[in-house]
């Protein structure tokens, strides 16, 4: 008997800031117009996919104490971008990311139960935390909250989220134009909680939404955040996007289910990835050694070696040797504002590692950051990577993938022609949408139909 | 101050549910049952756009309505519930193309950091139609849904004990629309600059840090939102006494007051010019709206006999900070003729009852006001700024960097 395939599920990301976005393509166009926002999303709907996904930081990436100028800068503010794509799409799923350390349950649980209503059930939460206070230095909290009270005030800020999401029932509602009646009673949306970050009561004034609760994504790949997402996400936006990797994590955290009462397909394990795509293998190897050093200039190259020198080492030559010396190990971190510096946990081991490869393969300090930096993941002409996606998915390397063009707004254009129909053909991604909400495209049920299972069993 | 022939008036609509009578729901026009839906919205704003008006605005709040002023009523018999007003403005901005969108924020318990850089965004998704409303709240219950701070319990808005506290939440929100304006211009306009040969793609000297301290909160910048494409979206306040007239002043591009006829209207505005020549902005162009319910039909008799039933329906007459006007478009017409001839430029009109009231002024007022030459017959700008005969500013910071 063969296992039957499984449907794939595809998401688009809008192009980050980050060098992955090639901002100095002809082709590429602005990021913070709607226009180019509209055309992103129509693309993404075209070909059926599940939803978009946009990223958020809230304060602007410095490094050596200055605005980072090099990768693309600037976005719109997460929740109203989506309720104005929401008028230009039908059917496509809403995904914001919001932080849970600078923001407020309540604010943050009427703004994703408006985007649900404003949708027709279409909005999606990505939960996040950050501590820094760095951040903090735009918010009135400021950056209060110690590293390892991040994951606990995130569970509590969703826990408490829900509670406002449950506090309405959908029956409230009957405005009886005759009897005069509007609500059926005066409590509805009546909620207290009192816990460790959150001390809150009173009455939430959003009446449930179509979907009940936003579907929710986690991004964390710490065991903390493991075991965050195995107990209360929906999806995960993972990072690892290769075949063993893949495997590995979507076998650690589908296992972590069970105790928690979940079943495996009650969590969708959804990479980020990022594709060259052109008619013939061949070419398409060309495309993505250009793009890799189209999105790795000199300029960019100095900077991403400074994350681990943790020096200013503005006045190297790009086309020249690594430094000789050693990497700054204090406290204070020359980049702030990005997530991934964390990455180089040994920079001494690192350095050493680096000018060895450099001087193996007789490379330039560019040459080395291209190099040794994320390759596309899927590389190939259409079949190629319909292929390659397909044969992740199908070995429980991942549900789907959410991929990450790298020209604004037209990087997904070629893969919607071209990569989509080849999905189709296999039975493998859906021709048309099933149901109105993002839980149908993505086979969630909804909250109040998991509730009574649960109750039930 | 404009481009607007000075004998041309503005017209604005504000919406809030079915419209501002707390019977309005019962009316067979009124859609209760759509309310929570983007199709009500924009139903509604499309018929303010036919009609030519320079904008909406649309309430908002951080609790249920009520029918008290500070406390949660338990009411079942009125419209309970609502929507985020920057998201349905949101919303309905890709659907129209010519009106401005005004939502109500509340700036006593959110982030002036993630408010500004949401009507940037709105400004980006309507192409320059943006603007907002501010508001504050005393209200003990709101204050407990965040459980941030407790705010002192006043006994009502104009009682002298309330001075004190309401001021201070009133000080808060000035110092709010400065960062919101702050963080407008905190980036410079061509400060993209995509340059190949240096592989920059901002030129970081036209960001700037706002570097704002005040005694609420302190936030550095810049925002993570370019510069709005109408540089600042509009800022308005409903204003009823001296603090607020001073918020209007000395932060605002409108303000709405309720003077409830000619003379009081006159001491209104005369009030707010003082005020902004004490702030030393004499020389900036300040609109000051009437606000106004309006229960309108073409025979006086029915609007009269509308308002009873309503308020027979209420069980009791409606009252409201504003003036109630009863009657026929060409009676408001005539009304609102006088009050523009004493200093007020333009009106905040709220629809007793949405559904009816509203297409009565877009297909009744309206035109009674061009055939007097006293209202636009074809949208003349492109921007909500432009719609107001407001310039698009200089950015603060751009002159530092010379």
């Amino acid at each position: 008997m063969t296992k039957p395939l499984k449907q794939i599920h595809l998401a688009a990301h809008f192009p980050g800031v980050n060098n992955t976005t090639v901002w100095s393509d002809p082709k590429a166009g602005s990021h913070i117009e709607f226009s180019s926002f509209v055309h992103f999303a129509q693309t993404a709907e075209r070909a059926k996919f599940d939803f978009l996904f946009l990223a958020e930081g809230l304060r602007l990436r410095e490094q050596g104490g200055k605005i980072y100028d090099l990768d693309v800068v600037g976005r719109p503010d997460t929740f109203t971008v989506l309720a104005a794509l929401a008028a230009v799409t039908e059917h496509l799923g809403l995904t914001g990311t919001i932080n849970s350390t600078f923001n407020e349950p309540y604010e943050v649980a009427r703004q994703f139960a408006s985007l649900d209503h404003l949708s027709g059930g279409r909005s999606a939460w990505n939960v996040v935390t950050s501590w820094d206070a760095f951040t903090g230095e735009n918010f009135r909290r400021g950056g209060f909250l110690p590293q390892e009270e991040r994951y606990s005030r995130a569970k509590e800020f969703l826990a408490t989220a829900n509670e406002l999401f449950d506090s309405w029932h959908g029956d409230e509602i009957l405005a009886d134009q005759e009897t005069g009646t509007f609500l059926r009673h005066a409590k509805a949306g009546a909620f207290v909680h009192t816990g460790q970050h959150f001390d809150i009561h009173g009455q939430f004034n959003v009446p449930r939404s179509p979907q009940g609760r936003p579907v929710i994504f986690q991004a964390g790949d710490s065991e903390e955040g493991r075991e965050f997402a195995a107990s209360e996400a929906d999806a995960i936006f993972s990072r690892h996007a290769t075949l063993e990797a893949g495997q590995a994590f979507y076998t650690d955290v589908k296992n972590r289910l069970a105790k928690y009462g979940r079943r495996q397909d009650q969590l969708l394990i959804l990479p980020a990835a990022s594709f060259a795509l052109a008619d013939t293998d061949a070419e398409a190897e060309e495309l993505a050694k250009l793009v890799r050093r189209r999105q790795v200039s000199g300029a960019t190259a100095l900077k991403h070696l400074e994350f681990v020198w943790n020096r200013d080492l503005s006045s190297y030559d790009p086309d020249g040797p690594l430094p000789d010396i050693d990497p700054d190990v204090s406290d204070h971190h020359i980049s702030q504002g990005r997530a991934q510096v964390r990455m180089y946990r040994d920079p001494l081991a690192t350095a050493r590692e680096w000018r060895e490869l450099a001087e193996a393969n007789n490379w330039s300090i560019r040459d080395l950051v291209i190099n040794t930096g994320n390759r596309q993941n899927f590389v190939g002409s259409p079949a190629t990577i319909a292929k390659t996606i397909n044969d992740h998915v199908q070995a429980d390397a991942s549900d789907g993938f959410i991929l990450v063009p790298h020209i604004t707004p037209t990087g997904l254009d070629d893969f919607a022609d071209k990569v989509v129909p080849l999905l189709q053909e296999q039975g493998v991604f859906r021709t048309d949408y099933e149901g109105p909400t993002l839980r149908h495209h993505l086979g969630l049920a909804h909250p109040d139909e998991a509730s009574e299972k649960r109750a039930a069993s | 101050m404009s481009s607007t022939p000075a004998s041309h008036l503005h017209l604005a609509v504000a919406l809030d549910g079915t419209g501002w009578h707390p019977a309005s729901w019962r009316e067979p026009v009124a859609r209760p049952r759509d309310l929570f839906t983007a199709g009500y919205w924009a139903d509604l704003v499309t018929e303010a756009e036919r009609g030519l008006l320079d904008f909406v605005t649309i309430e908002d709040g951080l609790g249920l309505q009520s029918s008290h002023f500070l406390d949660p009523d338990e009411r079942t018999d009125q419209v309970r519930g609502r929507l985020d007003a920057v998201l349905i403005a949101s919303r309905v901005a890709p659907l129209t193309r010519h009106i401005g969108l005004v939502p109500t924020v509340v700036a006593t318990h959110t982030e002036p950091f993630h408010i500004s850089k949401a009507i940037a965004t709105l400004d980006y998704v309507s192409a320059g139609r943006a603007g907002l409303r501010v508001q504050i709240t005393a209200r003990p219950n709101e204050a407990a849904h965040f459980g941030r701070r407790s705010v002192p319990r006043i006994e009502a808005y104009d009682h002298p004990d309330t001075w004190e506290p309401v001021a201070d939440l009133f000080d808060e929100a000035a110092d709010y629309v400065e960062v919101v304006r702050r963080l407008w211009d905190s980036w410079e306009d061509d400060a993209e600059i995509r340059d190949a040969a240096t592989g920059r793609f901002i030129d970081r000297d036209k960001l700037h840090h706002i570097d704002f301290e005040g005694r609420h909160f302190s936030v550095t910048g810049p925002s993570i939102t370019p510069r709005p494409p109408q540089g600042q979206p509009i800022v308005s306040a409903l204003a009823h006494g001296t603090v607020p007239y001073r918020l209007v002043a000395r932060a605002a591009d409108i303000g709405y007051v309720t003077p409830h006829d000619a003379d009081e209207a006159r001491a209104v505005v005369a009030r707010i010019r003082a005020e902004q020549n004490a702030a030393g902005r004499a020389a900036d162009p300040l609109h000051v709206f009437g606000d106004l319910v309006v229960f309108l039909d073409d025979d006086p008799a029915a609007a009269t006999a509308r308002r009873e039933r309503l308020d027979a329906l209420a069980g009791q007459p409606y009252t409201s900070d504003a003036r109630i006007f009863t009657g026929t478009p060409a009676q408001l017409a005539d009304l609102l003729h006088e009050l523009h001839s004493v200093g007020l430029t333009g009106f905040r009109l709220r629809p007793a009852v949405a559904g009816h009231d509203l297409p009565a002024i877009t297909r009744g007022l309206v035109p009674e006001l061009q055939r007097r030459g006293a209202f636009r017959r074809a949208y003349e700008a492109g921007t909500l700024r432009g719609l107001l005969g407001l310039a698009r500013p200089a950015n603060r910071y751009a002159a530092t960097t010379v």
